[in-house]
């Protein structure tokens, strides 16, 4: 029988303070780059055109940008995505041009088609992808994306207040915010495209991390019931440490997955894959070293008895899961059993 | 044992409803005549998975009520109106599955999977399709106030960029017009607008060297030449370019503001090629109440010019009426392809836009680009599935197998509930389907873990499984509860694909759960059924 850290008895919370420092680091990196870079959004937020385009023969950038600018869209972008003969063409409504050119988006596939023509020959190459938003329906979509992230943010706190007592969401919260930070530094050092598939990402993250989360303090909640003499501090590490085969588990097959989606899945759902890989990394780390710190810190600010989760699981019986006859019909607190040490 | 018995029946249940669900079964499908090209309804046999546009390739086009011709009172009864427009001309046009929905009040959402030319389906989508015939400027109104509008245009201070008439306007140039530039000069200096108009070759029509017609198009949009322009009286650019010689010329018409008749009476429309001239045209028939109307207004027209106007564009060199024309035209399109000459009569035939629309957003993907998607995503899933499986059965060894089992039920049970509700897999939805198999395992490692516990604490084998359920129940209904939920507000606030991604993780949260934890309790209940003397769990 393979086993990863058995009985492991780390001090985790003891190297919190390092981990405030990576943090505080990554954090700055991250404020530096948004600062300095800001975040490059897909022309579905800024409206604008976009053109996926596959050439027979290898055509040099250089070659089709002249031609678009001999075309007259001057500042669009070209890239090669994925190989040598697929190429990108962004052309983004700029704040300068605004909402005046209406006709904008569709003289723009025009124009790329004309200059394309010029560079790479009539017929020498195929539109695979065409995406014309218009600045309007961007604004739209922005106002969406920031809608969700909220959104997520107030359901899943609401949820965590059902289900756990206030210092255990606080906690669980400000780690979940902590992964969201993190990953837009994240974006911004990477320049990757954001998209709402990139938002999607960015959500599913939160999602993941405060799964973990929640992983975590679910068994600290069960120690604090079942330990009354050990302080927070004990518990905290003694239920990372319990949990820690999960961790390496779990994390280990949604890595495999997200590595898999990275390099086999294609050109389009790259970003979305380096968001999520990145995303387990950093959900991993801020439910070890920022959620359970921060717990230890709002107790000792907030001392109370419901954290001890008193209230918490006698009180407030489980929902059975959706799949039924498998639930335990009543959730009893379980029975105070002394640890029995390991072999 | 009765309780296996009735887990075993439930998971039957579920397996073979599943099944069912994925069997290929008869799909009613609209798909190309090929000797007809008109669209037919077929049964095709297929596994019910609807495809997002971004896997089967297509168009995506949201269209919203063009105001920049003028305000629209009422949008949400425009597009209302413009939906059954749309629908009846995609119909027609043709493409597997379309969708025609309006999104909030004044959107209207078209969806044409497997379109392969999408630009001449938003020609056929967002043409107004507004037909009208008139009469030209037949008393020269306009011309005779030109002079006017050439000294309105003097006195705002607009200067001609010309050097005056060029020669050519010799060829073209009528002696009346050449009076009216010779009156409305003083000094010698000709008339900003009429200098860049041509006499053309019947009453009202003008011809406007093609580099000068966007200047002379600016000025006749001019709100003091409009004002200028006679009553009763509208000027129309012609749709096709005319070349005289080495250059071309794009014709204006000065014709009467009141439409004889208007497309609303149109019943049928065909289009042919015409064997003598070698020209597209389009032969339209008009109900018996348009055919009156239009037979009274030809007849009182012999020898005028009549004007079709679509879209606001002169088609043609505007006839002239040699009889009485009752319920029976055509229209002629010149040297266009034929197939432009159909669509025409097929956006005739559907009717008119109630108001222009305009595209707000399009995306459209080529059906190969959609087959690479999807063929890079299976390959990443059987990689990822394959990692996953090693991962978990070396680990947990036959409890591990177990897991894989129930993930086998997982990928049954996610596929079969796409296809049961009717949604559809996206590019964003196949990645988030991969992903949700490397989180799926995630409440059987949280269960195994709990055995293990139980077991080193000493528990009987039967104790240590079932509490090994019981208590790591709370974490997996918690963890799962709130990734569900962030995927259901993705679901709300997304489109198109990402609520792919969103509907495809929210079904899988379900599917993991009935699998992990129903499905594999009852794998384990009957391995410890089989070997009761075991003492020791592969785990």
């Amino acid at each position: 029988m393979i086993r990863f850290f058995a009985n492991a008895n780390y001090d985790f919370i003891k190297w919190s303070r390092w981990a405030y420092g990576i943090t505080a680091a990554i954090m700055l990196l991250g404020i530096g780059f948004l600062a300095t870079r800001g975040l490059n959004y897909s022309i579905e937020f800024t409206g604008g055109t976009l053109m996926q385009v596959e050439t027979k023969t290898v055509v040099p950038t250089g070659k089709i940008r002249q031609a678009l600018d001999d075309a007259g869209l001057h500042g669009a972008e070209i890239q090669t995505f994925g190989s040598d003969t697929s190429y990108v063409i962004r052309a983004r409504i700029t704040a300068e041009a605004g909402e005046s050119e209406e006709t904008n988006t569709q003289a723009v596939a025009a124009a790329v088609r004309r200059a394309l023509d010029a560079s790479a020959g009539a017929s020498q190459y195929t539109v695979v992808r065409t995406e014309a938003v218009r600045p309007k329906v961007g604004k739209e979509l922005q106002g969406k994306a920031f809608l969700a992230i909220i959104l997520s943010f107030f359901v899943t706190l609401t949820y965590l207040a059902a289900r756990f007592e206030w210092r255990f969401g606080l906690a669980a919260v400000l780690a979940t915010a902590h992964d969201v930070l993190a990953t837009i530094a994240f974006i911004s050092v990477m320049h990757l495209e954001v998209s709402l598939i990139v938002v999607g990402a960015v959500l599913t993250v939160v999602g993941y991390s405060l799964n973990d989360t929640i992983i975590i303090f679910d068994r600290v909640r069960e120690n604090l019931h079942k330990y009354r003499r050990q302080n927070l501090y004990e518990i905290l590490n003694l239920s990372i440490n319990e949990t820690l085969p999960r961790s390496v588990l779990t994390h280990g097959t949604t890595i495999a997955t997200t590595l898999a989606l990275l390099f086999l899945a294609g050109e389009v759902i790259r970003p979305f894959a380096w968001v999520m890989s990145f995303g387990i990394f950093t959900g991993t780390f801020s439910s070890i070293y920022i959620a359970a710190p921060i717990l230890l810190l709002i107790e000792k600010r907030w001392p109370g008895e419901d954290a001890r989760g008193v209230r918490a699981i006698g009180a407030r019986a489980p929902t059975p899961a959706p799949a039924g006859p498998a639930a335990p019909k009543s959730v009893q607190p379980p029975p105070p059993v002394p640890r029995v040490p390991a072999r | 044992m009765s309780t296996i018995r009735g887990r075993l029946i439930m998971i039957g249940i579920l397996v073979l409803g599943s099944l069912l669900s994925l069997l290929p079964r008869n799909v009613k499908q609209r798909v190309v005549d090929q000797t007809t090209g008109r669209m037919k309804d077929t049964t095709i046999r297929r596994v019910p998975i609807n495809l997002g546009l971004d896997l089967q390739g297509g168009i995506h086009l949201a269209l919203e009520v063009d105001e920049s011709q003028g305000p629209v009172p009422d949008c949400a009864d425009a597009i209302q109106r413009a939906e059954r427009v749309v629908r009846t001309r995609i119909d027609e046009f043709g493409t597997t599955e379309p969708v025609v929905q309006i999104q909030g009040r004044c959107r209207l959402i078209v969806e044409l999977a497997g379109e392969k030319d999408p630009a001449r389906a938003k020609s056929v989508i967002a043409r107004t399709a507004f037909l009208e015939f008139r009469i030209t400027d037949m008393k020269n109104l306009f011309q005779n106030a030109l002079p006017q509008l050439d000294a309105a245009l003097r006195r705002a201070g607009v200067k001609a960029r010309g050097a005056g008439p060029s020669a050519v306007s010799q060829l073209f140039g009528s002696d009346t017009s050449k009076a009216a530039r010779d009156s409305a000069t003083d000094a010698n200096t000709p008339g900003v607008l009429s200098s860049l108009l041509f006499q053309g070759q019947l009453p009202g029509e003008f011809l406007v060297p093609e580099e000068q017609w966007e200047l002379a198009d600016s000025l006749i949009q001019r709100p003091d030449v409009r004002q200028l322009i006679p009553r009763g009286i509208d000027l129309k650019w012609g749709a096709q370019i005319e070349s005289r010689g080495a250059r071309s010329y794009r014709p204006l018409y000065a014709v009467e503001s009141r439409p004889i008749i208007t497309g609303e009476e149109l019943v049928k429309a065909t289009a042919r090629r015409d064997q003598l001239t070698n020209q597209s045209v389009v032969e339209f028939t008009l109900s018996r109440r348009g055919g009156r109307k239009f037979g009274e207004e030809t007849a009182r027209h012999i020898q005028d010019y009549m004007a079709i106007i679509l879209d606001g564009r002169v088609q043609g060199q505007p006839p002239v009426i040699r009889s009485q024309i009752n319920t029976r035209g055509q229209i002629e399109l010149g040297t266009k392809p034929l197939q432009e000459a159909s669509d025409l009569a097929l956006v005739l035939r559907a009717g008119a836009l109630p108001a222009p629309l305009q595209i707000v957003e399009e995306r459209a993907i080529g059906a190969s680009l959609g087959a690479d998607s999807i063929n890079d995503g299976i390959r990443a899933g059987v990689v990822g599935v394959a990692l996953v499986i090693v991962i978990m059965v070396g680990y947990y060894r036959l409890s591990g197998v177990l897991a894989v089992a129930a993930l086998t039920f997982y990928c049954l049970f996610t596929l079969a509930g796409l296809s049961a509700f009717g949604f559809t897999l996206t590019l964003p939805g196949l990645a988030g389907f991969v992903l949700s198999i490397g989180i799926a395992v995630d409440a059987n490692v949280l269960i195994f873990e709990r055995i293990r516990e139980e077991l080193v604490h000493g528990k009987s084998l039967r104790l240590a499984v079932d509490d090994g359920f019981k208590h790591a129940m709370n974490a997996i209904v918690d963890s799962n509860v709130s990734t569900a939920l962030t995927a259901f507000i993705l679901y709300l606030v997304g489109t198109g694909p990402v609520k792919g991604f969103a509907i495809t993780l929210i079904i899988g949260i379900a599917a993991s759960m009935i699998s992990a934890i129903f499905v594999v309790k009852t794998l384990f209940l009957i391995w410890l059924q089989r070997r009761p003397a075991m003492t020791t769990l592969s785990v």
